[in-house]
């Protein structure tokens, strides 16, 4: 008897969420929605780590560089050979893809804190690669590239509000966002999912039943690398800027913390991650210039040991305690 | 002759699994006891909860100084030396270095080095290998050098478990042989926990037989010895 | 020829540094088996101290030393209060909160002294009697100090109770228990000297490349590849280590890549290290039994 009513509710506020995001773009302003644009770019690259390091147990302290690599992509394709924005999303994620998919097998080898250090100087290494003289022509070296916003293919108002440039991409953010995590959502959920995580707590009984290990965990680290690589393109798209200095170590700190903030091995958990991550830096910025690392340091410790399972982990309980309460 | 350890009502668990439930047992100072049992009884976990490495509740007693609610390192302290099962030698540093930590807490480095030297006259094999790395000893070897090291405690109070697991027959023959020259002439007293029933009983003077965390029997190892139907009911033979 | 005696020496004159690193990172490894990520913003938050009571008009070894004591305090405060409660917890939470701590004392240094670079003196003067043709004087100091430091660690372990006890305490914590040590203590203990050794680490590079929240950034990468290199669980591993990642830079950097990528290089021998010879050159092999 619960159940349907349950459906019934589940539907009543999908719908209100939805349109709620439709129209959320004409409440605010340009600068606002960009944010917006973000929270939803760095969603899918936190769901890109999680696939390997949440569901998987791989440890990747480097995934800024696959967003690095899948922005570059995205201008280079652009500026260089007038690609349009849209086209580029497909490339940035089968580049980003190979590219993950080849880190994978020298990580094989690792475990543990190895691995985190070896993505850890991954990370390290990639702004001064992408400032490297000769390949300067592609990448634009230490000023970057310059993208333009692209125009809206149509124009329409809604509350007084036209539909600009920035809000044009907050509906292709949005649209390709959902479709990415509905591409993760049916990936893990069926047999891949538990071969994932399989593998992430039980190798050797994986091994056994059958899993081919190498194979599985180097088109994880590919799959993952692909979507934090979009989420680069898509981010490029959006900032209509890259520059290697945007790509530092901190990208990749701060990709782990949306995974940690959001919950480990949970897709909805990404999008507050990227809530997260976008919006604490700039409330933290106005205390000091270092509040921002002071407060994700204190925060990932303290989330450690009081929430270790994340926001969504920590949200999953308390639903749990709400709904045990009426079986008395 | 006065009781060196008294446990009463001793309860252990791993977490949420109980795994002993109010056991009782004495031994006597200089004496022999073992504690014998099929797999999974809980002779293992006795020896734990003696050195307080697992949850306890009761009482245990040593040499009239409550043991529960101790920390293990505190335990050792008063004199509890406990060779592990699988020996639990450190791998990774040499013969000598396992010996000199057996003593770590007396701080006595003149006492520590003589008896350091009346281990290699008991084992000379020990000696032979004292700047090996302890992982490259054999299986018999190595049991030789984890009760050194314990015995290098000076300890009021020995505890074995299983010390013939997986030892050839001679072996375990030598190291028995070796246990009881120990009591004897150290004057060490010995808790020792045993699969093979028949070995232990020969060397103990007196036994408990545990049956899934409770005390099914106890006795001399004499009587139990003798006593065929005790034999072949609880220990197969 | 001289060209490359130049680059060779220079680099063994970094390799000092970078041997240091590796030597506390080593320290913490050897005592815990975990890889501390926050080493470089540690010693660099004692670096800024050390500046602070040398600019309060602290005399230069009485400032050293007391940074040294106070940083010695700290890493084991660190580990008895923030590291203790996680010691059982999974390597991927240790390694979040090690991520943690490095963001906090990078927060530090900036938020007590502000990010505007500052230049630190080296304890030997350019003019002194130590400088010969291809060493500067505080090139020569620093390698006189790191191996004071070598030699008083190798003494510490091999030769005193609480060396071997905290070898024994990394390796096989539940034996070392039975033998009567207080293994946490240990872990404390392992953390406290790493954090010297870094701060001392910290003091002799600040002179070289000044001192800002961000000195060590790039220097904990090159410690990383020099403590792989020698073997996590070797200090003498890791100070050799230090010397040929240091030539190797500098002569990869001069004939072969340029100086532009220096960082890739570290990278490279990270992954190289990690995938060829886990175990680094001098380094015990672990077998895992499955």
């Amino acid at each position: 008897m619960s159940g349907s009513t349950d459906r019934k509710w589940a539907w009543i506020g999908g719908i209100v969420v939805a349109v709620v995001l439709l129209i959320l773009p004409f409440l605010f302003k340009n600068y606002r929605v960009f944010q917006f644009n973000l929270v939803l770019v760095y969603a899918v690259a936190i769901l890109g780590l999680n696939i390997l390091t949440g569901f998987n147990g791989q440890f990747s302290l480097g995934h800024g560089a696959f967003y690095a690599f899948g922005a570059y992509t995205a201008a280079i394709l652009m500026s260089l050979y007038h690609v349009p924005y849209w086209a580029t999303l497909p490339v940035a994620f089968v580049f980003c893809f190979v590219f993950g998919f080849l880190v994978g097998f020298p990580a094989l080898r690792l475990a543990g804190h190895f691995l985190a250090l070896a993505t850890f100087a991954l990370a390290l290494a990639v702004p001064q690669l992408l400032k490297y003289k000769r390949i300067e022509h592609f990448t634009g070296g230490v000023q970057g590239i310059v993208l333009s916003k692209p125009e809206p293919p149509f124009t329409f108002t809604l509350f007084d509000q036209p539909l600009s440039a920035d809000r044009w991409l907050y509906f292709f953010t949005l649209f390709v966002s959902t479709l990415m995590i509905l591409f993760a959502w049916n990936l893990l959920r069926g047999r891949v999912g538990r071969a994932l995580i399989a593998i992430r707590d039980h190798p050797i009984a994986a091994t056994a039943m059958g899993i081919n290990l190498p194979v599985f965990k180097s088109l994880t680290f590919g799959t993952s690398a692909g979507f934090t690589g979009l989420a680069g393109a898509l981010g490029a798209i959006v900032v209509a800027f890259v520059s290697p200095d945007s790509f530092a170590v901190t990208l990749s700190i701060f990709l782990l913390v949306g995974v940690v903030v959001g919950g480990l091995a949970s897709i909805p958990g990404a999008i507050f991650g990227g809530i997260f991550i976008q919006y604490v830096p700039n409330i933290a910025d106005e205390l000091s210039k270092s509040a921002p690392a002071a407060i994700y340091g204190v925060l990932l410790i303290l989330l450690m040991y009081l929430m270790p399972t994340g926001v969504m982990g920590g949200l999953r309980r308390l639903w749990a305690r709400l709904r045990a309460r009426p079986a008395a | 002759m006065s009781k060196l350890l008294e446990v009463n009502k001793l309860c252990a668990s791993y977490g949420a699994t109980q795994v002993l439930y109010d056991v009782d047992f004495s031994l006597e100072q200089g004496h022999i006891t073992a504690i014998l049992g099929a797999n999974g009884a809980g002779k293992t976990t006795t020896l734990r909860a003696l050195c307080q490495v697992v949850r306890t509740s009761g009482s245990v007693v040593l040499d009239g100084t409550q043991v529960v609610g101790k920390s293990t390192e505190a335990v050792v302290r008063m004199g509890v030396a406990h060779v592990p099962d699988g020996r639990g030698t450190f791998t990774g540093l040499s013969v000598e270095e396992n010996l000199r930590l057996g003593a770590y807490v007396r701080g006595n480095r003149a006492e520590m080095l003589e008896d350091m030297e009346r281990m290699f006259t008991r084992f000379p094999i020990l000696k032979q290998r004292r700047h090996q790395q302890a992982g490259t000893l054999s299986g018999g070897e190595q049991q030789m050098l984890a009760i050194s090291r314990a015995l290098m405690l000076r300890p009021k109070l020995l505890l074995l478990d299983e010390p013939s697991f997986g030892l050839a027959p001679l072996i375990v023959a030598e190291i028995f042989r070796i246990m009881r020259t120990i009591n004897k002439e150290d004057r060490v007293s010995m808790l020792l926990v045993e699969q093979n029933a028949s070995l232990a009983l020969d060397l103990a003077d007196h036994a408990y037989l545990l049956e899934t965390g409770r005390v099914a029997l106890s006795g001399p190892s004499d009587s139990i010895k003798n006593d065929e139907s005790v034999r072949k009911a609880y220990l197969g033979y | 020829m001289e060209a490359l005696l130049f680059q060779i020496f220079s680099g063994l004159a970094n390799g000092i540094i970078y041997g240091s690193v590796a030597l506390a990172l080593v320290m913490i490894y050897q005592a815990t088996h975990h890889i501390n990520f926050a080493q470089g913003e540690m010693a660099t938050f004692s670096t800024f101290i050390a500046w602070w009571l040398i600019q309060s008009g602290w005399p230069y070894w009485g400032a050293f030393f007391f940074t040294v004591a106070v940083s010695f305090a700290g890493g084991l405060l660190v580990q008895r209060i923030i590291l203790r409660p996680i010691e059982k917890a999974p390597v991927m939470t240790n390694v979040i909160v090690f991520i943690g701590l490095l963001l906090i004392f990078n927060a530090f240094s900036g938020w007590f002294f502000d990010h505007t670079i500052k230049s630190f003196d080296s304890p030997f003067p350019k003019d002194s009697a130590l400088a010969t043709k291809y060493f500067s004087a505080h090139q020569i100091g620093s390698a006189g100090v790191l191996l004071l430091v070598l030699l008083g660690l190798f003494a510490f372990f091999k030769f005193t109770p609480i060396g071997l006890a905290m070898r024994a305490a990394a390796q096989n914590p539940g034996s070392a228990r039975l033998v009567g040590i207080r293994v946490s203590w240990m872990l404390g203990l392992g953390w406290g000297l790493a954090a010297a050794i870094g701060a001392i680490a910290g003091m002799m590079v600040a002179p070289v490349v000044f001192l800002d929240p961000n000195m060590m950034a790039g220097i904990l990468l090159y410690g990383f590849a020099a403590a792989l290199l020698g073997g996590i669980d070797n200090p003498l591993g890791a100070v050799i280590g230090g010397f040929i990642v240091g030539v190797l830079e500098n002569l990869l950097g001069a004939y072969v890549i340029g100086t532009e990528l220096k960082l890739t290089v570290a990278l490279v021998l990270i992954v190289a290290t990690l995938t060829l010879k886990p175990a680094g050159l001098f380094g015990k092999k672990v077998v895992v039994r499955v």
